[in-house]
């Protein structure tokens, strides 16, 4: 049921706003809205029991194991958030004046600085609101640096074909041409077709390391090289920082720029699809051209960045802070876990995943990479099961549902035919990696005994399989009031 | 250890069953001469008493001043039921709905609140929003560059009562791609778009317009004058508007003859905290003719297997995730969880409580710009009817006269010298419902004694 | 199996041509492009009179799972647009050769046709 449908003309939550409504007789007539807007009356528990209700019936790391890969879905610690919603934080004005703030700048501050030692660059800028948002400002940097100097050629972004559909999207976003590298079947860069590539049209190559395969690129000193060597930029997704944190730092392979997912690896909270925080980290050559606001330190005080101290800059990439709240998060997050718990964070995502990738094969299941570590994540292909069970990827992501778990991501990357990518995070307990390995086995169980069990899944959820065709068919993307 | 629940036993097991001695061999692919030394330049960690010790003290380090100030952020009132819901583990830990049957909370929340922005801006729809006002905007021209095939120029009319922040987040997002943004002059009068500047362009070939309401002045734009003439010119129609004050102003779907073809704006005022400048959201609102140009999730209604009502993520092909480099824009997300708060607080005002609070803000403003401009060395710059903010000049450079109010406890409003030094000495001003009259007297009495 | 009338020319790109002897041709998706993309839910058309040079990318056709570019396989202005897909799409779906037709073209130059694959050429290309 909608909220809308709990409506009755003339109830509200009359205690929050004012006694009356004050005149706007002031305001000429032809300004003024004609008819009311059709949003809910209901009363104050009527919303609260709604939108309870409405919560329930959502998966979530509180709730359930949610191993989706590429995501890193690890525990968000409740610290963060109740910090980060004191009132002092969150009365601030985001133009209150900096002497007003130093404590809000302080932290900050310390959060740029922290980044730099954990990626290894020179200069962090938190305005990205995003991961897309970084990559954005990542590689308007790469473009306005080629044009600072004069080298205007440099129109082509290289991308492998594993990597995420952000990369080229972005790349296209800032009015370059994007050129894909083949990827070998062991998961490294096809480092032949990279050297062919590379030329004077290179501005830069987007990678992530480890990749979306799962697997930790080896040669990734030469991939610099080559890249660097024909005069181009390293651009590092750090979509997947959290399997090497304080184990190898991006500015330590060659990298040039970063951003950093701060709701993956930073464990600030998904919150259904954002907000998130993609902070941007440069090498020392490109500060110049770093997004604002960025802050600084001078003797004891802090101050944000402007125009006028970073003069070749991309310029803003929001009206304000960034997603300030979330950067608050981050920082609570990084100073709790401290130097010690960083490196903790890759060990026990790659031990977590390494151990389930061991018991997934031993319990019969295809890796996609099979002869290799695995990083923080790693991928199981059901092309076997789609060919002699017609049971798909899908059908298991579906029926894990019923099982009480969240299904990995699937069909993702697109490589790798009916595949479940896999990322259990340093978060999760041994049994419960052992609980849906199980689980996976019984649904392939299932599948040879009953498949149209695991084609029907789920079962226990709130709806069954939802019509995608028809509701793309058939646009419904708004309540349009009850109709007569 | 912090957050990570392994016992040496089952340490132990894990490695056995991988067949390793010990957790570095596990990162034996990364070459050895590249592995990190100690993070040296992080501190060490803290348990929960060190870092809430550590974050009180800095969040007392901000004074608690009684805030004039607006320009894009507004210090409303938010249901207290509004983030206790919201924070719940549910909303607050959970993805993207990737898999709908297993995410119809937050997506059937969506869907609400699509329908709720819908009803307020009397657009025919609603994405599941955006990051913030101002990239909402830049993402708004790209839209408007895809959709108006008429066009050729990749030409916005960018009007300068437009807020200057977001007029450079445009600039930055659409730089790439040889968009050309004009500037339009304002009256120096009125403070709102010059129609005789407009009207200059009129023949040329642009493709869109930009309109504030209400404009960065706080003052009312001549919005369906503005609407009409650009669609007689095949010219699209961007709105940017505070959807508080949509409780009470002409909804931009309603603009003119036939009403906007996008709009957009910050979501800030309906229940997110000031909160040093965000989490915010942005929104965005388009005629079914664009919808398939319009960026980011959208979420629909449809059917289970069984005929049940259920909602799903739709028109995803237009997404990054499957048209690469091919896709609408490059986002991925949306600010679900501020979203999840805004239709919380939407539901709970209704759209009486709306207007309310906006009606309160506008008077309330208005009694503090006639105590204010009633100091010598204060007066109104504009004479044009504002809604909740309003421009004041000052006998003295506004830096100094706020940083004296501030001394005072009053944040008194925001400097224009910076973005409009043709003003010379000008803050803008803003008294949201929060503020009651004696704040609203005080004020004057404290500018009156830093004027003198 | 997918079926490839014999009569007409294809792309790799999985578009079809049917030449209609008087200088125009008709063009649409093969059964095969159909059967990839699935349900089709959104047609995209170009404006008649629009100018298309071979190879440009013209219109787009969606289904849940992709969006994907329609590719002019020749030169020339478009002089009809099938305007039933806007409403139903899944005409395509159903009848890709012939009610699933997107656009027609008067040629500018039709030795292009000769560059075109022939049914067996193209059985060859999509059995791989």
């Amino acid at each position: 049921m909608l909220i809308f449908e709990h409506s009755r003309t003339g109830r509200n939550g009359a205690p929050q706003s004012p006694k009356q409504k004050a005149s706007v007789d002031d305001i000429p007539a032809s300004l003024l809205r004609k008819n009311r807007a059709v949003l809910p009356e209901v009363s104050e528990m009527q919303a609260v029991r709604h939108f309870t209700r409405l919560s329930q019936k959502n998966f979530s790391i509180d709730t359930h194991f949610y191993p989706l890969g590429s995501c890193t879905m690890k525990y968000n610690p409740r610290a963060c958030n109740t910090l980060a919603m004191l009132p002092g934080f969150l009365t601030r004005h985001p133009m209150a004046p900096a002497q007003q703030s130093q404590g809000f700048l302080a932290c900050m501050y310390e959060l740029q600085s922290m980044l730099c030692e954990a990626t290894g660059m020179a200069a962090f800028s938190l305005a990205p609101m995003a991961g897309a948002q970084g990559e954005f400002a990542g590689v308007a940097m790469i473009e306005a640096y080629h044009k600072s100097r004069g080298d205007d050629a440099r129109k082509e972004i290289l991308v492998p074909n594993a990597a995420h559909g952000t990369n080229p999207a972005t790349a296209t976003m800032c009015g370059f041409s994007v050129k894909e590298i083949p990827t070998l079947d062991n998961g490294d860069v096809d480092l032949d077709a990279l050297k062919k590539a590379v030329g004077p049209q290179t501005a830069g190559l987007m990678l992530t390391n480890p990749s979306t395969l799962g697997v930790f690129e080896r040669q990734i000193e030469t991939i610099a090289k080559v890249v660097h060597q024909a005069g181009g930029l390293l651009y590092y997704d750090g979509a997947n920082l959290n399997a090497i944190l304080g184990k190898i730092r991006p500015g330590d392979m060659g990298f040039d720029v970063i951003h950093s997912n701060l709701h993956k690896t930073f464990s600030t909270p998904h919150g259904g699809g954002g907000p998130g925080a993609g902070a941007v980290g440069v090498a020392k050559r490109l500060m110049p051209f770093l997004p604002l606001p960025v802050v600084d330190k001078e003797g004891e005080n802090y101050r944000w960045l402007t125009e006028k101290d970073l003069p070749q800059t991309i310029g803003r990439l929001s009206a304000f802070m960034g997603n300030a709240g979330v950067l608050l998060r981050a920082y609570i997050y990084m100073r709790m876990l401290g130097r010690e718990g960083m490196v903790r964070v890759a060990e026990f995502a790659t031990l977590n995943a390494n151990y389930m990738m061991a018991e997934a094969k031993r319990r019969g299941f295809e890796l996609a990479i099979p002869d290799r570590r695995a990083s923080h994540e790693f991928i199981i292909t059901l092309k076997n099961e789609a060919r002699d069970l017609h049971v798909t990827a899908m059908d298991f992501a579906k029926r894990l549902l019923d099982f009480g778990y969240h299904a990995p991501t699937t069909y993702f990357p697109l490589l790798v035919p009916e595949c479940l990518l896999i990322e259990p995070t340093e978060t999760e307990a041994k049994e419960v990696l052992d609980g849906f390995l199980d689980a996976m086995l019984q649904i392939r169980e299932e599948a040879k005994t009953d498949p149209d069990l695991v084609k029907g899944a789920p079962y226990t959820l709130p709806v069954k399989r939802l019509d995608e065709v028809r509701a793309a068919r058939q646009l419904d993307l708004a309540w349009k009031g009850v109709e007569n | 250890m912090p957050f990570i629940p392994h016992t040496e036993q089952e340490i132990a097991e894990m490695l056995q069953a991988i067949g390793v001695n010990d957790i570095s061999a596990l990162f034996e692919e990364i070459p050895a001469h590249l592995l990190a030394d100690e993070l040296s330049g992080v501190p060490t960690g803290m348990n929960e008493m060190e870092i809430s010790r550590l974050m009180r003290a800095r969040a007392a380090q901000h004074p608690q001043s009684v805030c004039f100030l607006g320009a894009g952020a507004y210090e409303h009132h938010i249901p207290a039921a509004v983030w206790e819901i919201t924070t719940r583990g549910e909303f607050y830990s959970a993805y993207t709905p990737y898999q709908a049957e297993a995410s119809q909370g937050t997506l059937q929340l969506v869907y609400e609140y699509q329908s709720m922005m819908t009803a307020l801006t009397g657009m025919d729809v609603s994405n599941a929003s955006m990051y913030d006002g101002a990239s909402a905007l830049a993402e708004a021209v790209l839209m408007a560059v895809r959709g108006n095939r008429k066009s050729k120029s990749r030409k916005i009319l960018m009007p300068t009562t437009v807020h200057p922040a977001y007029r450079k987040t445009t600039q930055t997002i659409v730089q790439g791609q040889h968009i050309e943004l004009v500037e339009v002059a304002y009256d120096q009068a009125s403070g709102t778009t010059s129609l005789d500047a407009l009207k200059q362009q009129a023949g040329e070939d642009i493709t869109a317009v930009v309109i504030q309401q209400p404009n960065f002045f706080g003052n009312l734009e001549a919005v369906d004058e503005i609407t009409d003439w650009a669609h007689e010119n095949n010219i699209l129609v961007i709105a940017v508007v505070n959807p508080l004050t949509l409780a009470i102003l002409k909804a931009p779907g309603d603009w003119g003859v036939v009403g906007v073809d996008i709009a957009c704006g910050d979501g800030q005022p309906l229940g997110a905290p000031l909160s040093a400048g965000g989490p915010y959201y942005g929104f965005m609102c388009c005629t079914d003719a664009l919808v398939r140009q319009m960026p980011g999730r959208i979420v629909g209604r449809t059917v289970d297997q069984d005929g049940k009502e259920g909602f799903v993520l739709t028109l995803q092909a237009r997404e990054q995730h499957i048209r690469r480099s091919k896709a609408t824009s490059n986002i991925c997300t949306n600010q679900g969880l501020v979203v999840t708060a805004s239709t919380i607080h939407m539901s709970i005002l209704g759209a009486r409580g709306l207007e309310r609070a906006a009606a309160a803000c506008h008077a309330n403003t208005l009694s503090l710009v006639k105590q204010l401009s009633q100091i010598e060395g204060v007066s109104c710059v504009f004479d044009s009817t504002y809604f909740h903010e309003a421009v004041l000049k000052l006998s003295k450079p506004a830096g100094e006269v706020l940083a004296a109010l501030m001394d005072k406890n009053i944040l008194g409003g925001y400097d224009l010298s910076g973005s409009y030094p043709e003003l010379g000495n000008a803050m803008l001003v803003c008294a949201t419902e929060m503020r009651t009259d004696e704040e609203i007297s005080a004020y004057a009495n404290a500018l009156a004694e830093v004027i003198a | 199996m997918s079926d490839v009338p014999s009569e007409l020319k294809y792309t790799i790109s999985h578009e079809w041509v049917r030449d209609e002897g008087d200088g125009t041709v008709t063009i649409g998706i093969t059964d095969h492009a159909q059967e990839l993309l699935g349900d089709l839910v959104f047609v995209e058309l170009p404006e008649v009179g629009a100018e298309l040079t071979a190879g440009d990318a013209c219109c787009v056709v969606e289904s849940v799972k992709a969006a994907s570019d329609v590719y002019s396989p020749v030169t020339g202005e478009v002089i009809e647009v099938n305007e039933t897909l806007l409403e139903a799409p899944e005409i395509i779906n159903d009848s890709a050769f012939d009610d699933g037709w997107l656009f027609k073209v008067q040629l500018s130059a039709e030795v292009e046709l000769d560059d075109l694959l022939d049914a067996d050429a193209y059985e060859a290309e999509i059995a791989e």
